[in-house]
């Protein structure tokens, strides 16, 4: 499913990011990305959606190899996949319906098809009725839950979170999960980098510790591991 | 990959909504176009009626060819005969016309009244050939050439003042191309900066679409047809307001223009030409700046 061998990657500016990391998801699983930071987190999950490419080793991600995509194949490849970002990144001038639509659009998919699949994620995600409101107008619980929405609605086989909770509540964080866990019943991958000790010692699934760019620790139903 | 119609609908449904949802950026757009179209079009209008007075001026010009007089009027006109024949033969000619002293003596009465009807009795003038060059810049060789020629008195044709007017005319031409190039060349850096700071405010939207797995050409597509909105929309006002000033200038000051050459060109080409620059202008500068304001952040990934 995703499949690192010896990554490595230096940005221009000298800095590496990601030194020699050599790990394998496997398809369905629920993995928590941890570290302080600094530590990698965001360039490990920049490789898997191709926003970043190694500059040496491999990232393959469902058998395709990310080095080797050219640049009009990138958009094809992100088909497969569902993201989510801390900030949310809504289309703020789009309705709740049209955010998560535009993801269909976007691959070209029947009007009627995507009525009937945007309000099936959408009553997933608990949102149903706010179809015609506009980000500004949600909280931020609610702004995450249609980014999450828009991630799953063209059923990706992985979905890739970058710190989803980073920005809410305790309360809306616990429902974030919930829908996260629900995605990941249905057989969905899950990659979530997170700073979020209680949910990760809570809710337990495998956790992956990256320090210095490399991973220090990978267990399975582990704990967060560090204090706040 | 072949765009779906649906598709197609969708940016053209999308471009729309942009439009009116970016409510201000898209009027500061839309008047930055209007403005330099505007201007483009006002300066259209005054240059093509300037060539026209040039083109009028420079068709004027005509030689004068003062035929010798012979007092046996069949010898004359074997003279004149091979005259014609000379100058018709020579390759810058494009037209001779022959005026006999009867005719100018016409002319004269015509021009300056009934006291010259007084040589009727005994007219003091000469037969005329008239020859108009090709060109009218070959106005003084060809002078110089019939000059050469048997049984001519006199070549007139303004010398120094035609060849003055010649380099005035063509002096004013091109400094009326530097001007309209230079005038398109703003009227595109404004209008291409002006719809790029919008799109630089959107760049999130583009960031995100890409994110989602939007191709390039879906992402630009909604932007063209707006940068056709805005080059649309832009230019409406700018063609009424070209049509509607032209319309009346003509005809307040036609009728009290009374040179043939000085006269302003007519309404219904000129205005319809000039709309059409004007038209294609904006779409085309609306387009291309999205064009090239879309493609710098398309190159990000």
């Amino acid at each position: 499913m995703i499949h690192m061998k010896e990554v490595y990657k230096k940005y221009p500016n000298g800095v590496v990011a990601v030194n020699g990391i050599s790990v394998d998801i496997k398809q369905g699983e629920f993995v928590y990305v941890v570290g302080p930071s600094g530590a990698g987190k965001s360039t490990f999950i920049k490789l898997m959606y191709r926003e970043e490419v190694p500059t040496s080793g491999e990232v393959i991600i469902n058998g395709v190899n990310t080095s080797k995509l050219k640049r009009k194949e990138v958009p094809h490849f992100r088909r497969q996949l569902g993201i989510v970002f801390q900030d949310f990144k809504l289309l703020p001038k789009l309705t709740v319906y049209e955010n998560v639509a535009f993801a269909m659009e976007v691959i070209e998919e029947h009007p009627k098809v995507i009525r009937k699949r945007v309000m099936e994620v959408l009553e997933l995600v608990g949102l149903k009725h706010k179809v015609r409101m506009f980000p500004s107008e949600l909280s931020g619980g609610e702004q995450q839950r249609v980014s999450i929405a828009r991630s799953i609605v063209n059923m990706p086989k992985v979905v890739i979170a970058d710190e989803p909770t980073g920005n809410l509540d305790p309360e809306n964080s616990w429902e974030i999960m919930r829908i996260f866990e629900e995605i990941n019943t249905m057989g969905t991958t899950v990659v979530m980098a997170t700073h979020n000790r209680e949910i990760v010692n809570q809710i337990r699934k495998r956790v992956i510790a990256i320090e210095g760019g490399m991973i220090v620790r990978d267990v399975f139903g582990g704990e967060y591991g560090y204090e706040i | 990959m072949v765009m779906k119609y649906r598709t197609l609908q969708r940016h053209f449904r999308e471009s729309l909504k942009s439009l009116s949802r970016n409510g201000w950026m898209s009027i500061a757009s839309i008047s930055a176009v209007t403005v330099t179209l505007l201007l483009v079009g006002i300066f259209a209008l005054v240059m093509m009626n300037l060539n026209n007075f040039a083109d009028n001026i420079e068709n004027d010009v005509e030689i004068r060819v003062l035929i010798d007089i012979i007092n046996d009027p069949e010898e004359m006109k074997i003279a004149e005969d091979k005259l014609i024949r000379q100058v018709q033969s020579l390759p810058d000619v494009a037209e001779v016309k022959y005026s006999s002293k009867e005719d100018e003596l016409q002319i004269l009465i015509e021009n300056y009244g009934e006291d010259f009807s007084l040589y009727e009795q005994s007219n003091p003038l000469r037969n005329v050939l008239y020859v108009k060059a090709k060109e009218p810049e070959q106005t003084a060789s060809l002078a110089k050439k019939i000059e050469k020629f048997d049984h001519t008195y006199d070549v007139i044709y303004g010398e120094e003042k035609v060849e003055n007017l010649f380099n005035f005319l063509n002096t004013g031409r091109n400094i009326g191309l530097v001007l309209i190039l230079g005038l398109l060349f703003t009227a595109i850096f404004l209008i291409y900066n002006t719809i790029r700071i919008t799109i630089i405010a959107r760049r999130d939207e583009i960031e995100i679409m890409k994110l989602v797995g939007a191709t390039s050409s879906f992402v630009r597509t909604p932007f063209l047809f707006e940068g056709l909105w805005l080059g649309l929309f832009g230019s409406i006002i700018p063609m009424i307001v070209v049509s509607v000033v032209y319309y009346n200038l003509y005809h307040k000051l036609s009728p009290k223009i009374h040179g043939k050459m000085l006269q302003l060109l007519e309404v219904t080409p000129l205005i319809y030409q000039v709309n059409l620059i004007i038209l294609a202008l904006g779409i085309f500068i609306g387009v291309w700046g999205s064009f090239m304001s879309v493609r710098k952040f398309l190159k990000v990934y």
